[in-house]
Formats: structure tokens, sequence, C-alpha cells
């Protein structure tokens, strides 16, 4: 009992991944920055963000569902955190998960966009509700194209729904972006983790010009500051899932640590890039996008991993 | 200085409230965004929603149709929240002090932190004032 609350809590859980998450948060903004011809943020932001949030006053809307719109935010933050566990134990090789554990990261990846969801619902404002109808259809469109390269994964690694035997497979017979699929596979959930993040192009959710930063505009002082920091854990598991399922994890033995850190590094700088780079398109035009092109890539990626390229 | 004062200073998101301005302020508030000036270096940056504010930007003066508007977007921020005027007209109501739907300076609505005045000031004039306020407290 004690071991699985120090994983929930300590080493890959809340404050492992909350502290790498800001780190990787500074570097995004940092990047953005500098692809802008500025300077950007200092080193420690994202901390004096968080703990400014914290020191906050935090206004509960008139109108709307108290209850709810307190509790939305830790459920965020536990779903962030758990799934940071059952993505981050296998991956670092700390300990081996389940059979069919990556059908449990599935789910509980959901966990932060739903609340995020309820949580705007709950706070009465329309704006919210407008920015919680887009990020509703925007987990339509993903989800599928997700779910498909996850299928084409599970057959190249010979069958196996288990995290930590994908990746004991890749260590075996070479990572999966070697082959022509894994390329295919790989653009294909670089996209679908930019919406999850909720990133640009696919930032419609919380679109700051137009619907005033949607899902959390109610949100003031802890609320948002837990918002942060599930944001935060969520731009670190996401590319470590990608690290796990397409380039052979990460580890922490000698010479490794170098490599697992630009494993990271590389899909951090592709997010950001890809989001200094594009516009953020209309809800419409995302789900076209999902639904056409990125499950023709996928499906395209799953017959290629049929007859083994 | 405690550890929490410190982070409220290097950490200001910044909610910018037109009261009734001739658009000159705003676009000289957007230029301290541009890589010339370039306030997220401070930890400043511009928040679209009051909730998350720190600061509270007033440009314009404070006509009779947005005093109830002003009033209603203070109430909202959540505290402590710093109050700037930007420009002459919320300072003093500048060459519109005489106008009929004039409703009084900024400082007769809501209390004021800061005052930078010009018509419009320049980004340099409002990165001294904030400066200024930051080292006051």
């Amino acid at each position: 009992m004690g071991k699985e609350i120090f994983y929930f809590l300590v080493f890959p859980g809340l404050i492992f991944s909350g502290v790498i998450g800001g780190i990787l948060s500074w570097i995004d903004r940092k990047i953005t920055a500098r692809v802008q011809f500025r300077q950007g943020p200092p080193f420690f932001q994202p901390l004096y963000d968080f703990v400014k949030l914290l020191a906050k006053e935090t206004i509960i809307p008139s109108r709307g569902s108290a209850t709810t719109f307190v509790l939305a935010p830790v459920f965020a933050l536990f779903g962030a955190s758990i799934s940071a566990v059952f993505i981050l134990l296998p991956i670092l090789g700390v300990e081996t998960g389940f059979a069919g554990d990556l059908i449990v990261i599935i789910y509980l990846l959901n966990i932060p966009s739903l609340t995020f969801i309820i949580g705007a619902l709950a706070s009465g404002n329309p704006l919210a509700a407008v920015g919680a109808s887009r990020e509703m259809k925007l987990i339509l469109s993903y989800e599928v194209p997700f779910l498909l390269v996850l299928i084409s994964i599970i057959i190249k690694a010979g069958m196996t729904i288990n995290l930590a035997e994908i990746i004991e497979y890749q260590a075996a017979n070479g990572a999966f972006i070697g082959s022509l699929s894994g390329i295919i596979g790989f653009i294909t959930i670089i996209m679908c983790i930019q919406a999850k993040l909720g990133l640009v192009p696919f930032d419609m959710a919380e679109g700051e010009g137009e619907i005033c930063d949607g899902v959390i505009i109610e949100s003031s002082g802890s609320i948002l500051a837990m918002f942060k920091l599930t944001k935060y854990i969520m731009l670190f598991i996401l590319p470590a899932l990608i690290t796990g399922l397409f380039m052979s994890g990460l580890s922490f033995v000698g010479i490794n640590i170098l490599w697992s850190i630009l494993k990271i590094f590389a899909v951090l700088l592709l997010i950001t890039l890809i989001r200094n780079t594009n516009p953020r398109v209309r809800i419409k035009q995302a789900m076209k996008f999902f639904w056409v092109w990125m499950n023709l890539f996928a499906i395209i990626s799953i017959i290629l991993a049929i007859f083994g390229l | 200085m405690g550890f929490k004062e410190n982070c409220f200073k290097k950490s200001l998101w910044v909610f910018h409230l037109s009261a009734g301005s001739c658009n000159n302020c705003d676009i000289e508030i957007l230029d301290l965004l541009t890589p010339r000036y370039d306030v997220e270096r401070f930890g400043m940056k511009l928040v679209g929603s009051v909730r998350h504010a720190d600061v509270l930007l007033v440009t314009g003066i404070v006509t009779k149709k947005t005093l109830p508007r002003v009033l209603e977007v203070y109430e909202q921020a959540p505290k402590p929240i710093v109050v700037i005027a930007v420009g002459a007209c919320p300072c003093t109501g500048g060459i519109f002090a005489s106008g009929y739907n004039f409703a009084g300076p900024l400082d007769k609505v809501i209390p004021v932190d800061a005052y930078i005045p010009g018509c419009p000031p320049k980004p340099e004039a409002m990165l001294a004032g904030v400066v200024k306020l930051l080292n006051k407290k």
C-alpha cells in the first residue's frame, strides 16, 4: 500500500511529473519566444505562475454548480497523475505493469479532457459552454485515429497489449519509428497529441482571441493552478508515451539518460514547432482533418503493419 | 519580502480593459508584446479572462455608459489585483474632461495603484511605471 501511494504522489506520479512537466513547459515557452525573436521567460517562470495562482483568491461563480466546479480540477489532476503512474512505470522500467495496461492508459488519458468539459459546463458561463462543446467535438475527432495507431502498434509488436512488452519487443527488434508504418503512425499520433494537449492549431477549445480562454474562463486562483499543473503533467506524459510506443522507451542507466532526454526533447520540439508555425483552424476543419486524413493515415499504417513493413 | 510576494511580482498576468479609449493607448500596450520590448521575459502576459488577471490595465475615459461595466469587471477580478491607469484619459480625463458623458477620472470609481500619463504613453514609460510600482510594494 505504501509503495502505491509513493508511486502516485512522489516518483512517477504527481510531484516528479509535475516538476518535469513544468520544466518542459518552460522549454516550450522559451522555444516559442526564440522562434519569434524574443528572449522568453526565466527558468522558474512555471513555478512563479503556480505559486502565485495558489496565493490568489478563488472565486466560485454564483450561477452554476459550486461542488462540480471545485471538484473538476481535482479529478483532472487525479487523472493526469494516475495516467503518469501507468505510463511512466513501464517506460522508465521500474515495474512491468500488467497485461492490458495500454487500454487502461487510453481510458485514463481521457479523464483530464472530460473533467475540463465538466468544469466548464458547471461554471455557468456561455463562453465556457462554447469551449466545452468544441473540446467535446475535438475528443470525438482525435480519439479514433489515436486508437487506430495503437492497433497498428499492437499488430507490429506481435499482438500484445502490454506497454512493457511493446518496449521489450522494440529493444529486441529495433524501434518502430524505423519502419514505414511506424513513420506514418508517428505523424498521426503527433497530430493527436497536439489536439490532446490543446495546442495550436487545435486550441479552439480555449481560443484566447474569440472565446477568452474558453473552458477555463471562470477558473481563478487554486482551481486555475490545478488546471495548469494538469497541463504541465500532460505535457510530460504524452511525449513520454510516444517515446515508449515508437522509440523503445526511456532509461535512466548510464549513457541512456542522455538518449532519454534527447528523445523527449525531440518530440517536444516537434510539438512546439508545429504550434508556432500554424494558425488556429476552425473546429469543422479540425474534425475533417482527423476524420478524413488522419484516419486514412492510421488505416494505411495498420495495413502496412499487417504486411510487416 | 516573502516568497509569495516575489512570485506575484515575477508573474503578472494583465487584463486589458478599454473603458472608452480612442484605441491609441491599446495599440501602444500591444507594442509591449512585440520582440522589441518583450514583456514575457518579466513573466507578464496578456490574459483573455479577468478571472486570471493580476493587473487591470484601464485605458480611456470612464464614460457614463462604461462606468457600471468597469465596476463589474473590478468586482469580478480575484484579489489581490493591481489597477494601472494608462494614458491621460483615465488619469485626469484629458481633453474629454469637460465632456457631457464623462463620469470622472478612474480613481473616483475604483482604487488606482499606478498612473501612467501620456497621450499615448510610450511603451518605455509603461514599463517604467510598472517597475516603480513593483519596487514600491
